[in-house]
C-alpha cells in the first residue's frame, strides 16, 4: 500500500484523475468544488498537461466534447448550478458516445442556492439532466478515498463503454480532509479506433455527431445504446452492506448521509433494533437486486437524504412497493443528525 | 516561547493554519493574557475560527472575523474592526491567514502597521502528508510565495505535520526529518511542534529543543 497523504476530497478527485491519465481540465468555479480547479491550474503545467478556465461552465463542457471526440482523458467539475449548464454538453456527449468524466460536488438548491452541501441533484445526475433517452454512470463517494478511487473507476468505465461517468459528491465530501492511498493500480488503455485523431490518409474519415436526421436510424442508435446500459446494470453495480445478516430495518444512504445513517445504526444497534444499512455506491446502475432481495427479509427500509426525497423513489421501484419506505431528511444545506436518523430507525421497526 | 504581542499564522492550503492559531490563542489564554483572534480568511468559505466561536466567548478570548464568515454568503470580505489588531497594542493578537499566496494577499493592509511595530511572529504552518507541500523544497517555495504575497517575512515555522485522525506519535516523528530541511533550506528555526489530544499521545511533553515547544491541539471540528 502506498503511503497516506492527507487530503480533502476536492483535492482527491485532482490527484487521481491525473493519475489515472487525464491531462486536460476544463472548468469554471464555484464553490464548494474550486479547489479541483485550483489543484489542476498548480499541477497540470508541471506535467505537461491543459488546465484552463473557460469562459463559463458551456464553453467549459464543449472544450470536454472536443478532447474526448480526440480520444484524451479529460474531465470537467462543477457544483449544482454549473451542472444545470453543462447539462445541454452532457447530452450531446451521449448522443455522441464519448467518454468523460463530470464532477458535481452539490451545493444546496434549487436556483443558486446556498453554498452548504446537499444531495438535490440526485434527479438530475441520475435521470439525466440534459434531454433525450441517456444514462449516465453514477458514482457516490463517501470517503475521500472513495472520492479517488470513484474517480480512477470512472475514467475506466467511461472509456470501456464509451459514455459519461459522473461523480455526484457534496460540499463536505469536497471540503473534508481525511488520510488517501493513492495507490492508483496500471491503467488499461483502450483503443479508440472512433476518435478523430486525422487520418494520415490511410484510413476513411471517423465523423463524431450527434445529429442523425434518419429517424430509422437514430431509434437504432438508441437500441444500441440501451442493450449497452443493460450489460452496465448487469456487470457494474456498486453497493456496501453494512449489518444486513439480521436487520429487521434496512436503512438506505449514499454519500454523506451514510455516514451520519452509520452512526445512527451503531447506536440503534445498542439499543437492540435489529437495524442494517445497503448504501448504493453506484446510484446508476441502481443496486435494485439486492434491494429487492432485501425487501423480502425486512419489515421496513429508511432512506436518509439530504433532499426533499429524491432515491426513495428508486428505493420503492426497486423493492416493488413491497415494504413501506420512510424518508429522513434534510435540505437546503442542512445535514441529518444521527439522532434524528435513530428516531426514524425506530419509527420504522414500529410497523407491523 | 516568549509571546510577542502578534503571531501571524500563514502556510499552505489545509495546513492547519485554522486549528494552530486556535489552539495557540487558547494557549495564550491560558497563561493568563488578554487575546483577540483575527480571521483574515479571505479564501476559504468553510472551517474558520468562527467555528470556535461559542468556546472564544466562554474562555473570553475575542474573535474579530467577517459577519460572512461560515455563512451562505461566499464574500471575501473584512471587517472595519480588523484594525484593533493593529491599533489596540493593549492586547495579544492571534491571526489566521488565509491558505498559499493568494490568502495572503489580504493581510498586505494591515503589514505596514506590523512591520512598524516590529513586536510579531510571523509562522509557516507545514504538514509534509499534504500532497504538494511533500518535499521540502516545493513548501519552501510556498513560503517564498506567501512572503512576496504578504510583505512579511518569516520567522518560525511550525510543524504541523498530520494524518488527521489517523495521526500517531510514528506520524510525527517521521516528519522530523522534512521539517530539519525546511528549517535548513529557509534558515528559520522551527518554533512549535503540533500533537492533536489523542490517547497515543498522552505523557508526551516535548521532541527535543530542535523541534521547537509543543503546542497541544484541540480539534476543531468533530469528525463524521
Amino acid at each position: 500500500m502506498a503511503e497516506k497523504v492527507l487530503m480533502k476530497g476536492n483535492e482527491a478527485i485532482a490527484e487521481a484523475a491525473i493519475l489515472a491519465g487525464c491531462r486536460h481540465y476544463f472548468g469554471y468555479p464555484i464553490t464548494p468544488q474550486t479547489e479541483i480547479a485550483a489543484y489542476m491550474a498548480k499541477r497540470m503545467p508541471k506535467i505537461d498537461g491543459t488546465f484552463l478556465q473557460a469562459e463559463s461552465e458551456v464553453a467549459a463542457i464543449n472544450m470536454v466534447i472536443g478532447v474526448a471526440a480526440a480520444g484524451g482523458r479529460v474531465m470537467t467539475s462543477s457544483s449544482s448550478p454549473g451542472i444545470s449548464l453543462k447539462s445541454e454538453g452532457i447530452s450531446y456527449l451521449a448522443g455522441c458516445d464519448l467518454p468523460a468524466l463530470v464532477i458535481n460536488v452539490q451545493r444546496g438548491g434549487p436556483g443558486l442556492g446556498g453554498i452548504q452541501p446537499s444531495q438535490s441533484d440526485y434527479f438530475q445526475c441520475v435521470k439525466g439532466g440534459g434531454h433525450g433517452d441517456y444514462r449516465n454512470i453514477v458514482f457516490a463517494p463517501a470517503s475521500v478515498q472513495e472520492m479517488a478511487d470513484m474517480t480512477v473507476r470512472g475514467f475506466e468505465l467511461a472509456d470501456k463503454y464509451r459514455m459519461v461517468s459522473m461523480i455526484l459528491a457534496d460540499g463536505t465530501m469536497g471540503q473534508m480532509m481525511e488520510p488517501v492511498s493513492l495507490d492508483i493500480p496500471e491503467q488499461k488503455k483502450y483503443d479508440k479506433p472512433w476518435a478523430v485523431t486525422g487520418t494520415k490518409m490511410e484510413r476513411k474519415h471517423n465523423i463524431v455527431n450527434s445529429l442523425s436526421l434518419i429517424p430509422e436510424e437514430l431509434e437504432q442508435q438508441n437500441f444500441d445504446r440501451f442493450a449497452k446500459y443493460a450489460q452496465i446494470e448487469e456487470n457494474e453495480v456498486l453497493y456496501e452492506e453494512y449489518m444486513m445478516e439480521d436487520a429487521e430495518v434496512c436503512v438506505v444512504a449514499y454519500g454523506i448521509a451514510a455516514r451520519v445513517a452509520k452512526n445512527a445504526i451503531v447506536a440503534a444497534r445498542a439499543q437492540g433494533v435489529k437495524v442494517g444499512m445497503i448504501r448504493p455506491i453506484t446510484l446508476w446502475p441502481f443496486p435494485k437486486k439486492v434491494l429487492n432481495a432485501a425487501a423480502d427479509k425486512v419489515k421496513a427500509f429508511v432512506t436518509v437524504e439530504m433532499s426533499m426525497g429524491q432515491m426513495i423513489e428508486d428505493v420503492e421501484l426497486a423493492t416493488r412497493c413491497k415494504k413501506p419506505v420512510l424518508l429522513c431528511n434534510r435540505a437546503g444545506g442542512m445535514i441529518p443528525t444521527p439522532e434524528q436518523v435513530l428516531a426514524k430507525i425506530n419509527e420504522a421497526g414500529g410497523i407491523n | 516561547m516568549k509571546h510577542k504581542r502578534v503571531t501571524l499564522f500563514a502556510g499552505h492550503y489545509g495546513s492547519g493554519k485554522t486549528n494552530a492559531a486556535v489552539n495557540y490563542a487558547f494557549a495564550l489564554k491560558n497563561e493568563g493574557l488578554e487575546v483577540t483572534v483575527a480571521d483574515l480568511d479571505t479564501v476559504n468559505p468553510y472551517f474558520r475560527t468562527k467555528d470556535s466561536e461559542k468556546d472564544f466567548a466562554e474562555a473570553g478570548i475575542k474573535l474579530i472575523a467577517s459577519e460572512f464568515a461560515n455563512s451562505n454568503v461566499d464574500l471575501p470580505a473584512l471587517p472595519a474592526e480588523m484594525y484593533n489588531v493593529v491599533f489596540d497594542k493593549s492586547r495579544y493578537a492571534v491571526l489566521d491567514i488565509g491558505g498559499d499566496d493568494r490568502g495572503a494577499f489580504a493581510l498586505g493592509r494591515y503589514t505596514p502597521s506590523i512591520l512598524e511595530e516590529n513586536d510579531y511572529d510571523m509562522l509557516f504552518v507545514i504538514n509534509c502528508y499534504r500532497p504538494l507541500s511533500k518535499n521540502p523544497e516545493d513548501t519552501v517555495e510556498i513560503m517564498r510565495e506567501i512572503e512576496a504575497a504578504s510583505g512579511i517575512p518569516f520567522n518560525g515555522i511550525v510543524n504541523n505535520s498530520n494524518l488527521g485522525p489517523e495521526t500517531t506519535p510514528e506520524t510525527v516523528k517521521d516528519s522530523f526529518e522534512y521539517a530539519k530541511s525546511v528549517a535548513r533550506l529557509s534558515g528559520l528555526p522551527i518554533k512549535l511542534t503540533t500533537v492533536p489530544d489523542f490517547p497515543c499521545f498522552e505523557g508526551i511533553e516535548g521532541f527535543g529543543e530542535e523541534n521547537g515547544e509543543l503546542l497541544k491541539m484541540k480539534l476543531q471540528k468533530k469528525i463524521i
